[in-house]
């Protein structure tokens, strides 16, 4: 009993160490979204100027299939590293990708379009003070939320896609979601 | 040339100045001077308003819905510079949503209602004072504990000791271990004495 009391600081170093290790690894940026698991909030976003009158994003083109909504801005710096790939995505069109233009002014938001590709099919712009945005609980772009066929939001990922982050996490979810 | 001569006595005590230096017009020393400045340094900092984010053209005109928007705004978190209120952040998120909590503000709601319009998007994250539930108890209750066994095991400690000294003293000794220890004492005092 003596020699168990003897041990204990070294037990409470050994947790507390542990725990603090784990928080090292831990990006304090991405926030557990409670959206998970909740309707896309109601949204009819007007479309980006050139795009076409229809290619606005609203709630109701949200269903029916897995989609994906990306969030970005010209503003937006690391959207630019996540941009390729989005582009490569969109060729194996495997899943709809839908933009949120944030924060932007929609010619600043079409003109970056047709610098860095458009990967698009319905592109929604959203102004300051980003209501949809609120709605969706962004806190930064570029952000990524997996939309299930009843219009559910499954996933959300926060910064920009790697081709990792694609495979390892949001494909399979796409997948599964598809089935 | 009658100017010129009249120009520099105008100009004399200039001249005295720079000879004899800044000394002259009561300069302080530079110990002085350091003090001084450490007071204005202090000052500055003491006395600064703390700065808010919050711009003009963001205010409601009603004075009660603003201080309400303000007080809403000093337990909400920015998102982005994740210590500081919506009401302290430049972050553009958090103009977003001081605009947005004045939105509803405006709209009728009450304080509750914003705050959980504000949660329902963000998650409890989002209040910097977080909420008293099932998930928070240990965040809330567990200093008390911790600081509950801690007072038990003081107590209990002195309590041990209190007792230890409080104890009865040990009943006297009969005439046969009296003699006993005389005996010993003796056979072992003039060993040691011989040492």
């Amino acid at each position: 009993m003596r020699r168990a009391l003897f041990l204990l600081p070294v037990i409470v170093f050994g947790v507390m160490a542990a725990l603090f290790v784990k928080g090292l690894t831990m990006d304090p940026k991405v926030i557990p979204s409670v959206l998970i698991n909740r309707p896309v909030p109601e949204m009819s976003l007007a479309a980006l100027p050139g795009r076409g009158e229809n290619s606005g994003l609203a709630t109701k083109d949200l269903k029916g299939r897995v989609s994906l909504v990306n969030i970005y801005g010209s503003w937006c710096i690391a959207c630019v590293q996540e941009h390729p790939y989005l582009m490569e995505y969109k060729k194996q069109g495997i899943v709809p990708i839908h933009g949120i233009d944030w924060r932007d002014d929609p010619a600043l938001g079409a003109a970056w379009l047709k610098k860095h590709g458009d990967p698009y099919e319905r592109v929604g712009v959203d102004p300051a003070p980003g209501r949809a945005a609120v709605d969706f609980g962004v806190t930064g772009a570029p952000e990524s939320f997996i939309v299930d066929k009843d219009g559910i939001i499954r996933y959300k990922h926060i910064g920009p896609i790697s081709p990792e982050v694609w495979t390892k996490t949001l494909l399979p979810i796409i997948r599964e979601l598809q089935k | 040339m009658r100017w010129l001569s009249l120009s520099r006595r105008a100009l004399a005590p200039l001249a005295w100045l720079s000879r004899h230096g800044a000394r002259a017009l009561n300069a302080p020393t530079p110990r002085a001077l350091g003090a001084r400045r450490l007071f204005m340094a202090s000052a500055i900092i003491l006395f600064a308003a703390p700065a808010l984010a919050v711009n003009p053209d963001e205010m409601l005109k009603d004075p009660a819905q603003e201080h309400r928007a303000r007080e809403l705004g000093k337990d909400l978190r920015c998102l982005v510079c994740q210590n500081q209120s919506i009401d302290d952040s430049d972050a553009d998120l958090a103009k977003d949503l001081r605009v947005i909590v004045r939105e509803r503000i405006s709209a009728g709601d009450s304080d509750d209602q914003v705050r959980k319009f504000v949660v329902d998007r963000y998650g409890d994250y989002v209040l910097l004072k977080p909420p008293f539930k099932g998930t928070t108890l240990v965040l809330w209750v567990g200093p008390f504990v911790l600081f509950a066994v801690a007072l038990a095991v003081v107590f209990g400690f002195y309590r041990r000791r209190a007792g230890a000294a409080a104890a009865p003293p040990p009943p006297p000794l009969s005439a046969d271990e009296k003699r006993r220890l005389e005996k010993l004492l003796k056979e072992t005092l003039p060993k040691e004495k011989g040492k």
